[in-house]
């Protein structure tokens, strides 16, 4: 099924570096976050378009996950000649990964 | 230090550009004891050293002391306080045109954050200030220096609320220092409350960009939330023991739900475990939420731990040239044409023996946001060809201005949307962070009365 299903995320910038917040709609879900969304899955998911390396920090008190995309905004901030900057779009580009439960 | 049991502090600006009504609104739509207002971005900080260069009366976010004026009848009757980063880089010339549209009011403006004037000293004295990304040194990029500011944290801002002020003013305090720095005020907190600040930075970091804890940006039920066109900007109701809630005024659109709060309490999140501010760590793995009626989100349990010995600057400069331009093709064959127009610019560029430091181009409708992850579209009927490139030579940026709208005529067919004419060059201000010992910056308050 698609990530949708279970989570909702919001993303955003520092610098060359996106985050994206992962929360699952409800709380019995976060063991599948935590078991299919891994970093190395998110990495290989957006492909070129991280240029840096994927982190990942756990949340459990909020059923939620966070990930840092390094080197994924082109340059990030005044410098990139992105339209999305700031990596306003790819929490919800994120939802549309395939995950089994 | 004043004893009341919860305050109100409501944030009416999450960016400097952010709605105009929202600081209004929170002022005349429900009960409120603090207004705090978030105008500075790290490239604001730039724009506003180049304003003050021109014009030593200048380089501060005009649009606050207006804004003062206008509430400043209600803020006297009711006795909220406003705290604000609308200083920027001349806090003093932002206090006197609030004091000149507004005599009625005593402002309070923290000063010591501003260390553009300090760099050389600083280098000359060791400190290197490399960028917290790259590792590189400070004197690299000396000359190409615009602005240069610490991030400073609550108790400075504190202390000006100490003085009385009903405006306190500051350069480039933290967003979260805002919130943090009427309950450090009001509750006595000190700074060794690790926990309780900890709290306060958290719910600073809820409510400081605006609407997108109420309803604004969320992916929860957002077809649903009601009357988003008079959107309710966040209020915290602080409690001296660290425990918070945050709502918004009854009358207003949005919804703050628990689900809600979570998704901007991960917004440019970090390590959870280690925010740091000039005030504290903060977990944000402690925080615990419950709904706790309708548009009221209860947080408790958070802890937190000793703040850095470093403080954050925020240095801007220079670095370059870049320019964006557009054009619109529509069906049959959008895409196809779209791309050729592409390869055309591109072949004409390296005829003229230009090079860049990097061209783009993006198809909006295709992948533009999202590149290789976009879903794919078949025969998408309008495509907008967006091209950008960037370049240490401002004459290389402003030949590829010209190159873009000679295609309605000499390229594939079927271009408009060119009613806007060249494309600007635009100077890429870049930012570089960098750490400082904390005793390298000694805050100053002054009165205005």
């Amino acid at each position: 099924m698609k990530l949708s299903e279970l989570a909702h995320t919001r993303s955003g910038d520092k610098g060359d570096t996106a985050n994206i917040g992962v929360i699952a709609w409800r709380a019995e879900d976060y063991a599948i976050l935590e078991r299919e969304v891994t970093a190395d899955r998110v990495k290989a998911y957006f492909g070129e378009l991280v240029q840096g390396k994927v982190e990942r920090f756990e949340l459990p008190n909020l059923g939620a996950l966070n990930f840092l995309l390094h080197g994924s905004l082109g340059g990030g901030g005044t410098v990139t000649l992105r339209v999305d900057a700031q990596g306003k779009t790819y929490g919800a580009a994120l939802l549309n990964m395939e995950i089994a439960i | 230090m004043i004893s009341q049991d919860i305050i109100r502090i409501g944030n009416g600006q999450g960016f400097w550009g952010d709605w105009l009504e929202a600081p209004v609104r929170l002022v005349e739509q429900g009960p409120l004891d603090y207004l705090i207002l978030d105008y500075l971005a790290e490239v604001t900080m730039s724009v506003l050293q180049k304003q003050k260069q021109a014009d030593p009366t200048r380089g501060y976010a005009s649009d606050f002391p207006p804004l003062m004026a206008r509430l400043a009848p209600k803020l006297k009757a009711r006795n909220i306080k406003v705290v604000a980063n609308a200083g920027g880089v001349n806090p003093r010339a932002c206090a006197e045109a609030v004091r000149a549209l507004a005599p009625e009011l005593k402002v309070a403006v923290v000063l010591g954050d501003d260390i553009y004037d300090r760099i050389d000293d600083l280098l000359g004295r060791g400190h290197e200030m490399r960028d917290m990304d790259t590792g590189a040194p400070l004197s690299s990029i000396r000359k190409r220096i615009q602005s240069a500011n610490a991030y400073i944290g609550a108790f400075p801002l504190a202390e000006a609320l100490a003085t009385g002020a009903d405006v306190v003013i500051a350069g480039r305090s933290t967003d979260t220092a805002l919130a943090l720095a009427p309950m450090v005020h009001c509750f006595g907190w000190k700074e060794t409350d690790y926990h309780l600040l900890a709290a306060g930075t958290i719910a600073g970091h809820i409510v400081e960009c605006g609407a997108q804890c109420t309803g604004g940006n969320s992916q929860c039920d957002w077809q649903n939330i009601p009357d988003m066109a008079n959107i309710g900007y966040p209020i915290i109701e602080a409690a001296a023991d660290g425990t918070f809630v945050i709502t918004k005024h009854e009358a207003t659109g949005g919804r703050v739900t628990a689900d809600g709060v979570k998704e901007q309490l991960l917004y440019e999140l970090g390590d959870p475990k280690r925010y740091l501010t000039p005030d504290c760590t903060a977990d944000f793995t402690t925080i615990q939420l419950a709904q706790n009626g309708p548009n009221r989100v209860r947080v408790s349990g958070i802890q937190g731990s000793k703040r850095p010995p470093t403080l954050k600057l925020s240095i801007s400069f220079s670095d370059g040239w870049k320019s964006t331009g557009t054009l619109v093709y529509s069906a049959p064959d959008a895409l196809a044409k779209a791309e050729a127009a592409d390869r055309i610019v591109r072949e004409r560029l390296a005829g003229l023996g230009l090079h860049f430091e990097e061209i783009r181009t993006e198809f909006f409708g295709v992948n533009a946001c999202n590149g290789p992850v976009a879903v794919p579209v078949a025969n998408p009927p309008e495509v907008q060809l967006r091209i950008g490139v960037r370049d240490a030579d401002r004459k290389a940026v402003d030949r590829f201005t010209r190159e873009l709208i000679p295609l309605v005529l000499n390229g594939p067919p079927g271009a408009t949307g060119f009613g806007e004419g060249r494309p600007p060059v635009r100077e890429i201000v870049a930012y570089w962070s960098a750490l400082l010992p904390r005793e390298e910056i000694t805050t100053t308050v002054e009165v205005f009365e």
